[in-house]
């Protein structure tokens, strides 16, 4: 079952490299992993999607706790949270199937950020599952290349 | 020393950070990275440093200091090759839990990451076996390091740190009036639980008032937190059997009648069959490892389980636990045993336990630890030897094999700090070392180091420090030949087809070896020599090697195979043994 995970950390030297050596070190897997600094000066905010059994993901938050620079560890599945992920799509966009592109856009509130006589780049911001939509509707256009940020998250209150 | 009084080095920095903390002693070897740190030791009168042979016995020698005293064990060696010769003894630590510092010279902050010479990455090395490591960028940081450094390493679940120091910032220099020591030390991000939440010692209570076949399943927790007394005082109160780990040998008295001595693989047949049969298991400072559990979903199927322990990823790790009980096993006991005293006092221990220490008495009877006698030299036999001529008081190192399995079997220890092996990562090579950094933190004792022939090749060469430091311990090799560990798994399991475990044609004559190291050298072939040469070599009072030539075919017993669950324990088979 997929969990994400919110971590906060010291922003230190290394910090990152024990968090992801953590994982794969011990077999569990990472399926998004992004860290930015928050407001306090010093302190980085983590997201990390993983999957596994409650037992696994047990020991992954245990172990998550137990690394000296990390402050804190919520697993948001226990909460109400929002989630969000941007993703910068290339897709071919050869004069027969811009309008369809076009419209998909459009549907999905998405942009163009960039335009080519035979490509587009779009931007998509939204739920995990949005962005799988939009993927899987642009899918048969043509993607050229797709980045993605993954997941970031924060709890309802 | 410093050509400036008003400035401070890096160097000098270390020095005073050092003995802030009460350190005597530092296991080393120097180089070029470190000139700056040797050239202030060449002038410190209140810090030893201990020249080793090979970085890795230096940090053992600080493992075996530490697992001695309870303080924190200091190794300090250089960059590159260095650092890298030290990563089975950090990787050790860690894997018993034990506090020790490592200090890394490191080349100039300016050329790290430049493929410098003898450049290593250590922290990106040791980072999945050290409790926490740093890279010292700045000299003002330094001090501060070396104390959160002490204090991660000694508190919570102990374990090693590494701290790097770059050749530029150990030159660096502050003013002196800008140095001082911290007095305390602040990790909002580290603030290890101490106390048990009272609710759950509570439930612990109420199932120790029920049970009716407790057993206390104790394990290097124990010796960590030091524990010892709460433990006996726990066992004796409501008269429940103790069995240790190998990690846990010490935590309770081996003599003691409730003790059943260790469990697990290589453990008591009776050991086994009380956990198996038990209906409340208190786990204390242990961690269900996979060498006492055997095949885990046939361990312990009949009882509750209290698990006390201050790591709570340890806890419901590999078992179910009724009752976790995070916290400093120490501190948990008090509290426990105080609420015991309180709210079990109506309570007859010994009348609830009769009949079920009458069946552990039946058990012992059943399957005692033994081995055939028929006229050959048993390694069982030298080491009952050796626990009877020191009165089983010595301090007692072993390296990784069958002689660490009979040395654990038939050495009973009373107390705990006395007894030092290598548990988790089961390092050949380990208790020579050791065995040293135990003498310096423990002169007047008799310190034996218990080698096999394979082992005791590992870090040798530590003989040469042993010599020149006058550390008189005694290393009783239980030479069969063989790697004999290996030899018995490769009879029982792979048709005795013996690959690569045969030593004879590849041993030197330890006799010769210890001389020319400048030590002692003896060679026991007979039974009656055995005494004989323990009681000279501990009254010479000089490093010895005693070469124990023993039969080469005896197996450790008894036997969980790899696979099979501890209540199918293989017994010390009657004397007409198959191969």
């Amino acid at each position: 079952m997929r969990h994400t995970i919110a971590v906060l950390v010291e922003n230190r030297f290394g910090v990152l490299a024990r968090v992801a050596g953590l994982f794969s070190g011990r077999g569990y897997n990472i399926e998004s992993l992004n860290v930015a600094e928050t407001l306090e000066p010093g302190v980085s905010h983590m997201t990390i999607v993983t999957s596994g059994e409650d037992h696994i993901i047990e020991q992954i938050t245990k172990q998550l706790n137990k690394q000296i620079d990390v402050i804190k560890v919520v697993d948001l599945n226990d909460k109400d949270f929002v989630d969000r992920e941007m993703a910068l799509i290339k897709i071919h966009a050869p004069a027969d199937l811009r309008a369809e592109a076009l419209r998909i856009v459009d549907i999905f509130r998405a942009k163009v950020i960039d335009s080519s006589p035979k490509h587009y780049s779009i931007e998509v911001t939204g739920s995990r599952d949005k962005v799988e939509a939009i993927i899987n509707l642009l899918r048969p256009i043509g993607i050229k290349e797709i980045v993605r940020t993954g997941s970031v998250a924060l709890q309802r209150n | 020393m410093s050509q400036s009084k008003e400035k401070i080095s890096g160097a000098q920095i270390f020095l005073e950070c050092l003995k802030a903390e009460g350190v005597d002693t530092i296991f080393g070897y120097p180089g070029g990275v470190v000139l700056k740190l040797y050239d202030e030791l060449y002038f410190e009168r209140n810090i030893r440093h201990v020249l080793v042979k090979h970085e890795q016995g230096g940090v053992h020698a600080a493992d075996g200091y530490a697992r001695t005293t309870g303080k924190v064990g200091v190794a300090l060696v250089t960059s590159g090759p260095g650092a890298t010769n030290a990563v089975t003894g950090i990787a050790n630590a860690y894997m018993d839990s034990i506090p020790i510092l490592v200090f890394t010279g490191q080349v100039p902050t300016a050329l790290i990451g430049n493929d410098a010479f003898q450049e290593a990455d250590i922290i990106g090395i040791t980072r999945p076996c050290t409790k926490h490591s740093y890279l010292v960028k700045d000299v003002r940081d330094l001090a501060r390091i070396i104390k959160e450094a002490f204090f991660i390493a000694a508190t919570g679940r102990p374990g090693p740190v590494v701290v790097d120091l770059p050749k530029d910032v150990l030159m660096g220099e502050i003013p002196r009036a800008a140095f001082h020591y911290p007095e305390e030390v602040n990790i909002r991000s580290y603030k290890p639980t101490v106390k048990g939440a009272v609710t759950q010692i509570r439930k612990a209570i109420t199932a120790i008032k029920r049970a009716h076949r407790p057993v206390m399943y104790i394990g290097g927790g124990v010796v960590l937190s030091n524990a010892h007394e709460q433990v006996r005082e726990l066992a004796e109160v409501t008269n429940a059997p103790v069995t240790p780990t190998l990690m846990g040998i010490g935590g309770f008295p081996g003599s003691h009648p409730l003790s059943l001595g260790m469990l697990g693989m290589h453990g008591t047949w009776y050991a086994n069959m009380a956990v198996h049969h038990c209906d409340l298991l208190i786990a204390i400072g242990a961690r269900f490892d996979d060498r006492v559990t055997g095949k885990i979903e046939q361990f312990a199927p009949h009882c509750k389980i209290i698990h006390i322990d201050i790591d709570p990823t340890s806890i419901r790790k590999n078992v179910r636990v009724d009752i976790p009980i995070v916290g400093d096993v120490r501190e948990v006991l008090v509290e426990l045993n105080e609420r015991l005293q309180v709210e079990a006092i109506e309570i007859d221990w010994l009348e609830k336990h009769r009949e079920w220490n009458e069946q552990i008495a039946a058990w012992k009877r059943e399957q005692p630890l033994r081995y055939a006698e028929d006229g050959k030299l048993k390694p069982q036999y030298v080491i009952q030897q050796i626990y009877e001529v020191t009165g089983g008081d010595a301090i007692i190192t072993t390296e990784v094999g069958q002689h660490q399995m009979w040395a654990a079997q038939y050495y009973l220890f009373d107390q705990p700090r006395r007894w030092v092996t290598s548990g988790g990562l089961g390092t050949m090579g380990f208790g020579f070392p050791a065995a040293m950094g135990a003498q310096i933190a423990h002169p007047d004792k008799v310190v034996i180091d218990i080698a096999g022939d394979g082992s005791i090749q590992m870090t040798i060469q530590e003989m040469a420090t042993m010599v020149e430091y006058g550390l008189p311990v005694i290393t009783c090799i239980i030479n069969n030949q063989y790697l004999g560990m290996v030899r018995q798994w490769q009879t029982m399991f792979y048709e005795n087809h013996l690959s690569a475990v045969d030593l004879m044609g590849g041993t030197p004559d330890f006799v010769k070896l210890a001389e020319a190291y400048g030590g002692i050298g003896m060679r026991v072939t007979k039974k009656e020599e055995v005494r004989p040469a323990l009681e000279e070599a501990i009254a010479r009072r000089r490093p010895c090697l005693i070469d124990f030539r023993v039969d080469r075919d005896e197996d450790v017993y008894p036997m969980v195979p790899a696979g099979a669950a501890n209540v199918d324990v293989i017994p010390q088979p009657d004397p007409v043994v198959h191969r």
